[in-house]
């Protein structure tokens, strides 16, 4: 018997696109200001999905006392050489410790001093346990009736005429069903694109990765395919982390004030500079040279420290307690290996995502983008992607009012999708290649020509040329693959999304004709810094085909607003 | 990277299965949770702080330096107590207060 889906057709006001700190806060945000409905997607679970599904252990973004909203625009700016969206960042920065607090009334524990004040972890960050972070936020969304929250379903594609959005489709990866959901405003909260490029680690732990494995950039596929306009996918982020747990180093160096070093024991940070590429490209730079391996300097720290660190990690990165104790040293004994890990795209951390006005309305109408999923803003953290939670949630709100969405059927689009996802259910041919297998191609080609991990992060036009035209074959072959059951049907949709978006990030790494950030783009044709490229450099696809649109700065102070609706 | 599922231990809850960022544990004909896409865990420990039964181990792999060692918690009120066990016998248990802050 061949494969049937079923179809649900579901109706709401607001449907919010992945239930990880974002989609969660904007939710929340929707039931306490307005008498909206909302719908919450979720690919997994609410109460553990996203990033924060083993914890945090600090906030890192927090305006601290003596410190101004315009000083974390500042940094931000600073660290991304110029290439962000000021009017984003401020309206960001002015709302970090309103939603502090109002994480703090909902349950998480921030270490206070005598006086009631937050304790400073550095200058922009505070102290916390925040290890049921994920599991605070979603049972706050438990309180509202207004809000339905359906997990283990996997949207797929938008539902967009002439540049309007009407909700969105998806599947159950449990059930045999599609869901079909109508809504007059949609807020993608997607989160950011793992998987891409080769990983650290290739074999059993090849998941042991920096961010979600499980976050494929679904969102900014969807976005990418229905004309959304994208921003800065150049900007790849790379983080340096503790080698093979790919834990964060953050907690080591402004817990206890690790400095970098090479294998000699010379500080090296301050000789390649200090943003977050300069620290990644200084290690790399030690390696090549014949300084490696790097590490972060933990001999020689107290007994308490060790007791104080092992417990930190716990509350976020349990493998990197649980190696120390493997490996039968305490950081006291024996300095914490760094290396830079594969390279990611996340709005989160650099500025790539969805191009937005102010407010986070995307170019597609109706459709708004929060958390890593939106371009423009970096250094969000997780108290950013909440206040981008907020900002989208009320945007929305102020939007509906006086607002009438006309009926349009979608019936030709939702029976091609369901034939199309039927047929890789019902496809029983014999195939040499299995989804992994091609998964493993793509992350080898956009490893081999696009700067990965075995190129030092390095490329040319002439490999990006190659990486393009062996990802375009990949494509190609996905009409090969068979699911033998939803979740199945799950990763092939996963795959296809990577293969669209590094298309979208070969396209921008051959557009930027300059270094404006060593590693994260690191262009061996133009290997200097050019401010003739202080711009931002956008996409849209038209007609199935990418083209380039470059912007000039938006500046704080600015209201940033769509044209040529 | 990855989990074992201790048969003998598991109830069949659904608790792990629900809460895996990945959806890779399954319920298998027995009525028992198990990992279907090993290979694919994050390493985040949901699984094991969903478990009442202490029904699920963490350990590394030997590519990333695991040695045999596992790893699991517990829950009260007031701690997360968080257990390895070494291929040796030893054990080794570090409690967090759930109402403390990190120091770091």
């Amino acid at each position: 018997m061949p494969i049937e889906l079923e179809i649900k057709y579901l109706k709401t006001d607001i449907l919010v696109v992945g239930g990880g700190t974002a989609g969660c806060y904007a939710a929340l945000t929707i039931c306490e200001n307005s008498n909206y409905e909302v719908i919450v997607t979720e690919k997994a679970n609410i109460k553990r999905s996203g990033c924060l599904a083993a914890g945090v252990n600090a906030i890192n973004a927090y305006i601290v006392d003596g410190k101004k909203p315009e000083d974390y625009v500042d940094y931000a700016k600073k660290d991304a050489h110029g290439i962000v969206r000021e009017d984003l960042l401020l309206n960001m920065s002015q709302g970090l410790n309103r939603v502090t607090e109002k994480l703090e009334k909902l349950g998480l524990v921030i270490l206070k001093d005598e006086n009631g004040k937050y304790v400073n972890r550095g200058d922009r960050n505070i102290k916390i346990n925040g290890e049921n972070i994920k599991p605070i936020l979603a049972d706050a969304l438990s309180n509202f009736d207004k809000v339905t929250v359906l997990n283990k379903i996997n949207i797929t594609d938008y539902l967009v005429e002439n540049n309007q959005i009407y909700g969105a489709l998806g599947f159950s990866i449990d059930e045999k069903t599609m869901y079909v959901i109508k809504a007059k405003k949609v807020i993608c909260a997607t989160g950011g694109a793992s998987g891409l490029y080769k990983p650290n680690n290739s074999g059993f732990s090849r998941h042991k990765m920096w961010y979600p494995p499980f976050n494929t950039g679904a969102g900014y596929y969807m976005g990418i395919v229905s004309g959304a306009e994208m921003t800065t996918f150049e900007m790849r982020f790379i983080a340096l982390r503790c080698k093979d747990t790919i834990a964060p180093t953050g907690t080591i160096a402004q817990g206890v004030k690790a400095r970098q070093i090479n294998s000699k024991g010379e500080v090296y940070e301050e000789k390649y500079g200090i943003t977050t590429s300069e620290r990644v490209y200084g290690t790399i730079k030690e390696n090549l040279e014949g300084r490696g391996p790097c590490y972060l300097k933990t001999e020689g720290i107290s007994k308490e420290k060790d007791e104080e660190l092992l417990k930190a990690y716990l509350n976020m990165a349990p493998s990197q307690t649980l190696k120390w104790i493997e490996d039968g040293f305490n950081p006291s004994e024996q300095n914490v290996e760094i290396e830079g890990t594969e390279p990611y795209i996340v709005g989160g951390h650099t500025a790539s995502g969805y191009w937005v006005d102010t407010f986070r309305r995307t170019t597609i109408k109706g459709l708004f983008a929060a958390g890593d999923v939106s371009g423009g803003c970096p250094q969000k953290y997780v108290t950013g992607a909440l206040v981008e939670g907020e900002i989208s949630a009320e945007t929305a709100i102020k939007d509906l009012q006086n607002f009438e969405l006309k009926e349009v059927k979608f019936d030709e689009f939702i029976k091609s999708k369901k034939i199309d996802f039927e047929k890789i259910l019902n496809n029983n041919a014999k195939n040499k290649y299995s989804i992994e297998d091609l998964e493993e191609a793509m992350q080898k080609i956009m490893d081999n020509y696009a700067g990965g991990i075995s190129t030092n992060y390095q490329y040319n036009s002439s490999q990006l040329k190659i990486a393009n035209e062996k990802i375009e074959n990949l494509e190609k072959m996905l009409c090969f693959l068979s699911a033998k059951d939803m979740h199945e049907l799950l990763f092939i949709q996963e795959l296809k999304e990577r293969l669209v978006i590094c298309k979208v990030v070969i396209l921008h790494l051959n557009e930027r004709k300059e270094t404006r950030w060593h590693s994260f783009a690191e262009n061996l044709d133009y290997p200097e810094k050019n401010d003739d490229w202080l711009k931002y450099i956008n996409s849209k696809m038209e007609n199935g085909k990418l083209k380039v649109v470059s912007r000039p700065l938006v500046f704080r102070g600015d209201i940033y607003e769509h044209r040529n609706k | 990277m990855s989990i074992e599922i201790n048969k003998e231990k598991c109830v069949g809850c659904n608790k792990c299965t629900k809460v895996c960022p990945g959806s890779l544990i399954k319920i298998g004909e027995d009525k028992k949770a198990y990992i279907k896409y090993q290979k694919d865990c994050w390493g985040c420990t949901s699984c094991l702080k969903e478990c009442k039964y202490e029904a699920i181990n963490f350990y590394l792999g030997a590519d990333i330096g695991g040695c045999g060692s596992i790893l699991n918690v517990d829950f009260n009120e007031e701690c997360i107590n968080w257990k390895v066990k070494k291929p040796n016998g030893e054990k080794i248990c570090i409690s967090i207060n759930r109402k403390e802050s990190n120091s770091y």
